[in-house]
């Protein structure tokens, strides 16, 4: 499979990542080369295999239902580009 | 009296528990050693008073009669590891001035056993890159040069090459690394040091930036075996705040050292002789071969059928694991916000991104998205997760007739900078043999074995059962009582 300009764009918006023309046409080729290699991977019967879900088995474990953690709303927000009034602010969503 | 920068791990621990010198004076040395040392490019964070305050901490103990692992020992610490009050960025513009509130359960756990910070050590951005070149915060320099006489800058390896060149250049004793595909091993193999990656769940994952959670291991590179015993005892551990974490005891590894690989058969994987690699790397591992029947052990070829295939399966899986935990970086939590005049959410969303990260990741992250879309999830995602299957199921396999796999490190030595980053494919390639037993989650570790004809380090890599570090440590050790390996960088830095 290959993918073409449009792919890419669609790609690139579903990534979230703000991407212009240009770059858009050199990822066509950088892309394609590296899915080209991954095609390989086609090769391999895997009709009777599980896919890998642990990579080493372990069980995983249940705690207590009680609260561990809380009360720092402000170490929280301690790193946010733009906190407003204890809330982590955003840009207006709905007009 | 040696240099104190010159000493590793157990001799400054038992040095300093000796009284033959002071922790501060120790702190003092080291940090005098990373000041000077600016054109490594080894450190994005230097953190003098971390290790300052640690040190004085450790000589009062001492006078207390009370000191613990690692009291007096300063290290580095790879800026993928959460570290309270200190800036954290993954070598990335979008965590640039991210400090955190809270402290990694590894590098707590060191701090807990006494040790000292000299600073965050540079790597490739969030981990992705074999060459210290994806880094925000410049390439690193390896401490190493070709014996032509060249000066071209050679690639430290990565992504640990923060703590790879800080340790050749001996301005740090000790670092952490983690390993998603190799970044310890191959780093190590790079600057001639060692470098252990431990069974997948023994390092707590919890407050290291994520990469590919499945994948993702922490690791210690030091000078030698003994060294990294030590440093890894420190930082393995069960902790409930990381669900894959191991509940298991961590075995006094450094107390079991032996070279002695009597009654052990090691295995030699023939899908490992690749073409194409450097007659200097198969003559070495020849010579590691006959280093390890000196050392008792009996050599058996064995198979890894699916060993072409994990690379390609490594691409896949460990893209389409970043892209889901990348998605955190949102301009609205933490890190970089770009928000153009006029934008909405989304927009924002998009423009922080752009501009936060890289072209490796940037590429990673499409990559990631694209193998996850509706339409293609089964034909990638699945199938590299059923390739992975038949990956663990080769060692599986392996195991019932060897102990202990044997192979090069990586297919080739330090390559100049700028030789590989226009190709990534190329790139990816130098993790061929490191990234099998990551997608097995097995521990395996890099020693150094000897020079090229162009005086470059080579390493050799040990690969072992799952919970067998002392099966890997104690060959590496067997390798390294042979390899006699004392070469080092002159300093021109």
């Amino acid at each position: 499979m290959s993918v073409d300009s449009a792919t890419v764009r669609k790609i690139a918006s579903l990534a979230r990542i703000a991407t212009s023309d240009a770059e858009i046409e050199a990822m066509v080729p950088e892309l394609n080369n590296i899915l080209g290699w991954i095609e390989q991977l086609g090769e391999v019967d895997t009709s009777a295999v599980q896919p890998m879900t642990a990579v080493i088995a372990n069980t995983l474990r249940l705690r207590d239902d009680a609260v561990t953690d809380g009360n720092i709303r402000d170490k929280v927000l301690s790193n946010a580009p733009a906190p407003e009034h204890g809330f982590f602010g955003v840009p207006k969503v709905i007009e | 009296m040696a240099l104190l920068t010159d000493l590793g791990i157990a001799a400054l621990r038992d040095g300093f528990r000796a009284g033959d010198f002071s922790a501060r004076e120790v702190a003092d040395a080291f940090n005098a050693a990373v000041a000077g040392a600016k054109a490594l490019n080894a450190f994005i964070v230097e953190t003098p008073d971390h290790a300052i305050a640690a040190a004085e901490q450790a000589d009062r103990d001492r006078s207390e009669g009370n000191v613990r692992a690692l009291s007096g020992v300063p290290i580095g610490m790879k800026d993928l590891f959460c570290t309270k009050g200190v800036q954290t960025t993954a070598a990335s513009h979008i965590l640039e001035g991210f400090v955190p509130e809270y402290e990694s359960t590894v590098s707590a756990r060191l701090w807990a056993a006494g040790a000292g910070m000299l600073g965050k050590l540079n790597m490739d951005q969030f981990a992705m890159g074999s060459s210290n070149e994806t880094s925000a915060f410049g390439n690193v320099i390896s401490p190493w040069r070709r014996s032509d006489g060249g000066n071209a800058p050679l690639a430290p390896g990565g992504s640990s090459g923060g703590s790879s060149s800080a340790i050749a250049a001996r301005i740090v004793p000790g670092a952490t690394g983690t390993d998603t595909g190799g970044s310890i091993r191959q780093p190590a193999a790079f600057t001639g040091i060692s470098g252990i990656k431990p069974t997948y769940g023994r390092c707590s994952r919890w407050g290291v930036v994520a990469f590919a959670s499945s994948l993702d291991q922490a690791g210690a590179m030091a000078h030698d075996v003994r060294d990294c015993a030590i440093l890894l005892e420190a930082m393995a551990g069960f902790d409930p705040e990381d669900s894959t974490s191991l509940d298991l005891p961590v075995p006094n590894w450094e107390a079991a050292l032996s070279g002695d690989l009597k009654g052990k058969k090691i295995g030699i994987p023939k899908e490992y002789r690749v073409d194409g690699m450097p007659a200097e790397i198969d003559a070495l591992w020849e010579q590691g071969i006959a280093w390890v029947k000196d050392a008792g052990a009996e050599v058996v070829e064995v198979s890894l059928p699916h060993t072409r295939y994990a690379l390609p399966a490594y691409y896949i899986i460990a893209p389409a694991e970043a892209s889901s935990n990348l998605a955190r970086y949102d301009g609205v939590r933490y890190g970089l916000r770009d928000l153009p005049d006029g934008a909405g959410l989304q927009d924002m969303y998009a423009a922080t991104r752009a501009a936060g990260f890289g072209a490796e990741v940037k590429r990673r992250i499409m990559i990631g998205t694209y193998v996850l879309s509706a339409g293609f999830y089964d034909a990638y995602y699945t199938q590299a997760q059923k390739v992975r299957t038949l990956i663990a199921r080769d060692f599986d396999a392996a195991w019932e007739l060897c102990d202990l796999l044997l192979t090069p490190t990586a297919p080739s030595a330090a390559f100049a900078l700028g030789e590989k980053s226009a190709d990534p494919l190329a790139m990816y390639l130098n993790d061929v043999f490191t990234v099998p037993s990551s997608l097995a989650g097995l521990p395996a570790m890099s020693v150094p074995a000897g020079l090229d004809g162009a005086g470059l380090p080579l390493g050799l890599q040990v690969i072992g059962r799952a919970l067998d570090e002392q099966g890997v440590l104690n060959a590496g050790l067997a390798l390294e009582q042979r390899a006699g390996f004392t070469a080092r960088p002159e300093a021109w830095w």
